[in-house]
């Protein structure tokens, strides 16, 4: 797909280095080529493309931010920019590549051992070991703390039950970085397991029926009496810090990436109200339509401003807090699926099938709607950062 | 071995491409630019080789510092060094030719590997006069015996290949109705066809590594090559707009039309 030059109306092209356009330009390029005639099927058959990963790998998208380990080293802001380029595609593909670099990767590089990392990260980086991360349960989403999983400590193995629910990559998964809470105790004794695949007692099942992200394999994780060595415990994190870190790290990439579904819609609406002759014009030439594309281009150019400050902040500080990252998650999410919706209608009743991409974002972006934290959670986080008031739980 | 490709920067022809009305060249708002396809294949076919048989692979552009943008592309690819002949205007390509027979001269590689036609101009001129410059053999459009979708090309075998004693190239060429095989001796000139390989994407961590690599600047001037233009563009038009089609009922009025509309039979 060509890009419309409106859709950068404000440059923010001349925000970006030269090498950052490139790298930029190289993951389009490829998406455009590689996985962009095929994502519909994908979608409709409910299969991941696992044909890419490998050519994924090659270009260096695995753990792209993470420095060693064959991993490429680079800023934040390219991170961001190549997980656009596969948003843009499907949701699906970059959700991969964040659960594989910003879920998996990035905790075995901040808290794992020397050993965890020489084992795992070249692995993953070359995208020939899969990782997922297990954190929500089925009575646990919002509200991880409260989570079942645990793990008893038994010589020098844990033993590890419970169960996880809706993890990304699981059932491909070669490793799962898994958080449990240790010896019976609260939230603070929780820490992250290694769990490999083929571990006795550790299952994955793939989990069937969804409307969104079809095009990614999301499963349930059981852990039965699993016999997890204690080398395989991240060492250097404890308490909720851990997972929720990881998720601080990989949603401000996510924040960012959406307003690559966005790009898709508004220009594919763009290009399809031009050339669909209703009442002897064009339906871009009627009043309404122009209000929504220009609903559409405001918000685009507003959301890739805020996440390319976001992790410009980032790149800048080596940290962005998590209310910067809860405004610019909800604010994005949020614009990308009304955009998705507003471009599904735009295709009239194309725009219900899988022929077009709007209603394949649409769907895909209520899923993002609500993992990395709902939009509901970020305004609590926005809202405690304002006021000081925990508006979470009971008390 | 050393070789030496070039990287033209051309139009991307996914812009949408309009002449200006007066027709004296193109509007440049708007437009993308890229590597010229057929020299992307030349660097891809130049690193292939140079992996093979070890060497260093050197990319010439000429043109403004906008051709830096092509030089990085194909340094991300993996060649060695840049050389950009910095120059503003229009060059016919025998000035082209001039000039990449003085980087040449000075670079000094074994093999000369360029796009048999740059697809603004689709001239075809450029490595045939090199070749007469430089008195060197030439072997025109470059392709593989295999397909595309084979082993030899998922393995990133060269379709060019070294003759046993290293002093001469194998070149498979794409003629009307098939292949002919050609053993030129070297030093030598070798331009591109389509089916000579699938260049590889540049790797992200190669675009970083592309940034500190030497990029060499000439100019015609400092190369003591006249560049006044012995050819001059005097009008460019559009290709006459496509005219709407018909719907036509059934296969006979079909064959019908086609018989006595289209004289297609
Ligand atoms: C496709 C997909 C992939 C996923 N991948 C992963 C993965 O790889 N790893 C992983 O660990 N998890 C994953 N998740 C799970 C995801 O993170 C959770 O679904 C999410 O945290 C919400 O949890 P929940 O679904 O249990 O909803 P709940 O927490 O039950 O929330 C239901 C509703 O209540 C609202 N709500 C909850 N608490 C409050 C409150 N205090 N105030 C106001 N409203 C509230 C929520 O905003 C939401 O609207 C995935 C989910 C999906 C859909």
């Amino acid at each position: 797909m060509s890009r419309a030059a409106i859709t950068d109306l404000y440059r923010i092209d001349d925000l970006l280095s030269p090498d950052e356009r490139q790298i930029r330009d190289t993951v389009a390029s490829f998406v455009d080529r590689e996985y962009l005639p095929h994502v519909g099927k994908h979608f409709r058959d409910g299969t991941f493309p696992t044909a890419l990963v490998p050519k994924l790998a090659e270009l260096g998208v695995f753990g792209a931010a993470l420095k060693g380990y064959g991993c490429a080293g680079l800023s934040n802001v390219a991170y961001g920019l190549i997980l656009q380029e596969l948003e843009r595609a499907d949701s699906g593909l970059r959700s991969f590549a964040s659960v594989q670099s910003s879920l998996c990767m990035y905790p075995i590089h901040a808290y794992g051992s020397e050993a965890q990392k020489e084992r795992w990260l070249p692995g993953m980086a070359a995208g020939k070991l899969i990782g997922c991360f297990g954190l929500t349960e089925p009575d646990f989403g919002s509200d991880p703390g409260g989570m079942r999983t645990v793990a008893r400590k038994d010589g020098d193995h844990y033993v590890l039950n419970g169960s996880k629910l809706w993890i990304t990559n699981g059932s491909i998964a070669d490793v799962a970085v898994v958080w449990a809470k240790v010896d019976g105790g609260a939230a603070d004794s929780i820490q992250g397991f290694l769990v490999e695949k083929g571990m006795p007692g550790f299952t994955a099942k793939e989990i069937k029926g969804k409307f969104s992200l079809r095009a990614s394999y999301t499963s349930e994780l059981s852990f039965s009496d699993v016999r997890v060595p204690a080398a395989n415990v991240l060492p250097k994190v404890k308490g909720l810090k851990g997972p929720l870190s990881c998720l601080n790290h990989a949603r401000a990439g996510i924040a960012f990436a959406v307003m690559g579904a966005a790009v898709a819609c508004f220009e594919g609406a763009r290009d399809y109200a031009l050339s669909r002759v209703q009442f002897g014009k064009p339906i871009a030439g009627f009043q309404l339509t122009q209000e929504k594309l220009a609903d559409m281009l405001q918000e685009i150019v507003k959301g890739q401003l805020l996440g390319l400050r976001l992790l410009r902040l980032k790149d800048e500080h080596g940290k962005v807090s998590p209310e910067q990252v809860s405004l610019c998650k909800r604010n994005n999410v949020k614009v990308a699926l009304d955009i998705a919706r507003v471009a599904r209608g735009i295709y009239g009743a194309n725009g219900v099938t899988d022929e077009y991409p709007p209603v394949r974002h649409m769907l895909n972006l209520e899923s993002v709607y609500t993992y990395e934290g709902t939009h509901e959670v970020h305004t609590l986080i926005l809202g405690k950062a304002i006021t000081g008031l925990d508006a979470f739980g009971a008390v | 071995m050393k070789i030496l490709v070039t990287a033209k920067r051309v139009e991307d022809p996914e812009s949408k491409i309009k002449v200006k009305p007066d027709g004296s060249g193109i509007v440049p708002e708007g437009l993308k630019y890229k590597i010229n396809p057929f020299d992307e294949i030349a660097v891809e076919e130049a690193l292939r080789l140079s992996a093979a048989h070890t060497g260093d692979v050197v990319v010439v552009s000429i043109g403004t510092k906008d051709v830096h943008e092509q030089l990085r592309h194909a340094l991300a690819m993996g060649a060695t060094k840049a050389v950009w002949v910095n120059h503003t205007g229009a060059l016919d390509q025998l000035a082209i030719a001039r000039l990449l027979q003085k980087v040449v001269e000075k670079e000094k590689p074994d093999l000369v590997i360029l796009g048999k036609q740059s697809i603004d101009d689709d001239q075809n001129q450029v490595g045939q006069y090199l070749a007469e410059f430089l008195g060197w053999s030439q072997a025109t459009f470059a392709s593989k015996v295999e397909a595309l979708d084979s082993d030899a090309e998922k393995n990133k075998q060269p379709g060019l290949k070294l003759t046993a004693d290293k002093k001469g190239l194998t070149v498979v060429r794409e003629v009307d109705g098939g292949l002919s095989t050609l053993e030129c001796s070297l030093p030598a000139v070798v331009t591109t066809d389509l089916r000579l390989n699938q260049p590889r994407y540049a790797s992200l961590p190669g675009i970083m590594k592309a940034k500190s690599k030497p990029i060499e600047e000439l100019t015609p001037a400092a190369l003591a090559v006249d560049v006044a233009p012995k050819l001059t563009v005097t009008k460019l038009s559009s290709p006459p707009a496509r005219k709407a089609g018909i719907k036509v009922a059934d296969v006979p009025a079909l064959v019908e039309k086609l018989k006595n509309e289209a004289k297609a039979f």
